[in-house]
């Protein structure tokens, strides 16, 4: 089944892109998305494509690892590729037959939004792959953690987000067990409508959320017993500290911000 | 005798009736025991018999319900207390999903000592030496989901060591696992015990674990009915099935040869009984 999730799974490695700070990965990636939008034509969208393949580069993350993140997507690529070149008109006419006709615009629009969603993906992918989900989850609620003003409790937020992935893998192997106890009973998961199949699905569910009840009050407990007692008082062993290379890492983003930005201005925008 | 570390006085545990109707009882009915400081002990039942709630006494997880649980003569009866009895009494649980934290091992091995308020590099020195001692130092950046069960409760095991307590509760932590799995972590818990002299309480229904402590606590019905040495307890099969327990091969056989004093381990057995033949004893 899903055995293999790869969104949001770690990568282990020791390049500069895993050694930086987790907080400066986080907000340089929220940046560069919105770099990815500001793109206007397709020279800076070069640029970004550039950027995007330099950092993969430097997190020597394997490239089929790259291209399994942007699997999950594919639909959503196909989809919007066919979307944008059947609907977006202008410019020269390549092909007509019938109702339907390919415009120049539309290809160059459908071309744009396949690159931005792949340059989207890789890049956010780049920053699950090079962080564990408990660096992701402490630089989160170190950036949060201004928000303490207005009473909302980071860190309890942030534990349970650790937790949530933490149990993302039991769990999968928990329904896997449930579905196969469920067939060995001769229950038929898998054949009829929507409709059916869904109902089918109901005596999978709820042993699943008893069980997860169960889990949640045992670990409750564990947590006890090593002396949780919320966020008070609490160190880490990994300290997050701000070094020479993330300050190298914001400058080039900023300087593809600056590429980006003058590229705009001075060719024809696309999009 | 060594020095008391854990004493329970009179101890009774209820478990409260529900709204749902499921009436209230008595897990633990007026039990009085000591685990003295450095000792090997194994508590010994079948299912309900009582253990797992007299383990969550012993840590102050629960709070008596008449009696008293001191640890090292605090008693537990606020929250503040369980606290500072924590820090010295660790527990590990049966199942090892249930009880790993974080994604990565090393994080989930430093989740402890994070929680009491070390500092980093202390942290970091702590939870390098407790993986080494599991024998889990290699797999320090591994994912929890993807290591055995014998793995995932030696990293289980090293997340209590990394807080340094005094004494380690074991609640049931080889019943999930297989052959392999659970002769790793037995290996794990006898040289905690002999190596690094930490008390360990071992809670089990497989006599072969039983065999390796100090003392033995057999529990039914929430009773303490029986303690004495692995030798004392298993030289009397007829009491133990009679409380719905097995014992060992080894004392089963030499019980049925009439052996003056039971074998405990295959080994001696051997040795028994090529005396019994008159050969020379195996050297």
């Amino acid at each position: 089944m899903v055995r293999d999730i790869t969104f949001g799974q770690y990568y282990p490695g020791s390049s500069a892109v895993h050694k930086m700070d987790a907080r400066m990965k986080f907000v340089l990636t929220f940046g560069m998305i919105v770099c990815i939008f500001v793109c206007r034509n397709f020279f800076s969208l070069g640029l970004m494509v550039l950027f995007t393949s330099a950092a993969v580069a430097v997190s020597r993350i394997p490239l089929k690892m790259i291209l399994k993140s942007i699997k999950p997507v594919a639909v959503i690529l196909i989809f919007t590729g066919i979307l944008n070149i059947f609907y977006t008109k202008g410019g020269e006419t390549w092909f007509s037959f019938w109702k339907i006709s390919v415009t120049e615009k539309g290809v160059y629009t459908a071309v744009f939004t396949m690159i931005r969603i792949i340059v989207l993906v890789i890049i956010s992918s780049l920053l699950t792959y090079t962080t564990t989900p408990t660096m992701l989850t402490d630089a989160l609620e170190r950036l949060l953690s201004p928000l303490k003003v207005f009473h909302i409790k980071v860190h309890t937020l942030a534990m349970m987000m650790t937790l949530a992935l933490r149990f993302i893998p039991t769990l999968i192997e928990e329904i896997e067990r449930i579905m196969n106890a469920q067939k060995a009973r001769g229950a038929d998961l898998e054949s009829g409508g929507l409709i059916r199949r869904a109902k089918a699905l109901i005596p999978v569910f709820v042993p699943l959320m008893v069980s997860s009840f169960r889990r949640a009050y045992e670990l409750a407990f564990a947590m006890t017993c090593r002396c949780y007692t919320g966020g008070d008082g609490r160190t880490r062993m990994k300290q997050m500290k701000l070094g020479l290379r993330d300050f190298i890492a914001l400058t080039v983003c900023l300087a593809v911000l600056a590429g980006i930005i003058t590229l705009n201005h001075f060719f024809p925008k696309v999009i | 005798m060594a020095e008391k570390l854990i004493e329970l006085k009179n101890v009774t545990y209820v478990y409260e009736a529900d709204e749902e109707g499921e009436p209230g009882y008595a897990a633990v009915k007026d039990v009085s025991l000591d685990i003295h400081k450095g000792e090997f002990a194994v508590i010994l039942g079948h299912n309900g018999s009582g253990k797992s709630t007299l383990a969550k006494l012993m840590n102050a997880i629960y709070e008596p319900s008449e009696g008293t649980v001191t640890v090292k003569g605090i008693p537990s009866d606020s929250e503040e207390n369980g606290d500072k009895i924590r820090r010295i009494v660790g527990m590990v649980f049966q199942n090892p999903d249930n009880q790993i934290v974080a994604t990565i091992v090393e994080d989930d091995v430093a989740f402890g000592p994070e929680n009491l308020g070390v500092e980093p590099s202390e942290i970091r020195r702590r939870v390098d030496e407790a993986l080494k001692t599991v024998g889990m130092y290699e797999h320090r950046e591994r994912e929890p989901h993807k290591l055995s069960g014998g793995q995932k409760q030696r990293v289980a095991i090293a997340g209590v060591l990394a807080m340094q307590t005094e004494c380690i509760i074991l609640d049931e932590p080889t019943a999930m696992l297989d052959p392999v799995g659970r002769e790793e972590v037995i290996n794990t818990i006898r040289r905690l015990n002999k190596e690094m002299g930490i008390t360990v309480v071992l809670i089990t229904h497989f006599m072969e674990e039983a065999v390796l402590a100090d003392r033995v606590i057999v529990f039914d019905g929430g009773r303490c009915i029986a303690e004495g040495t692995p030798r004392e307890i298993f030289s009397q099969p007829g009491f133990l099935i009679d409380h719905g327990l097995d014992i060992p091969q080894s004392a089963q056989l030499s019980n049925a040869l009439g052996f003056e004093e039971c074998a405990l381990t295959p080994e001696e057995c051997v040795d028994k009984i090529t005396e019994m033949m008159g050969g020379a004893k195996n050297d």
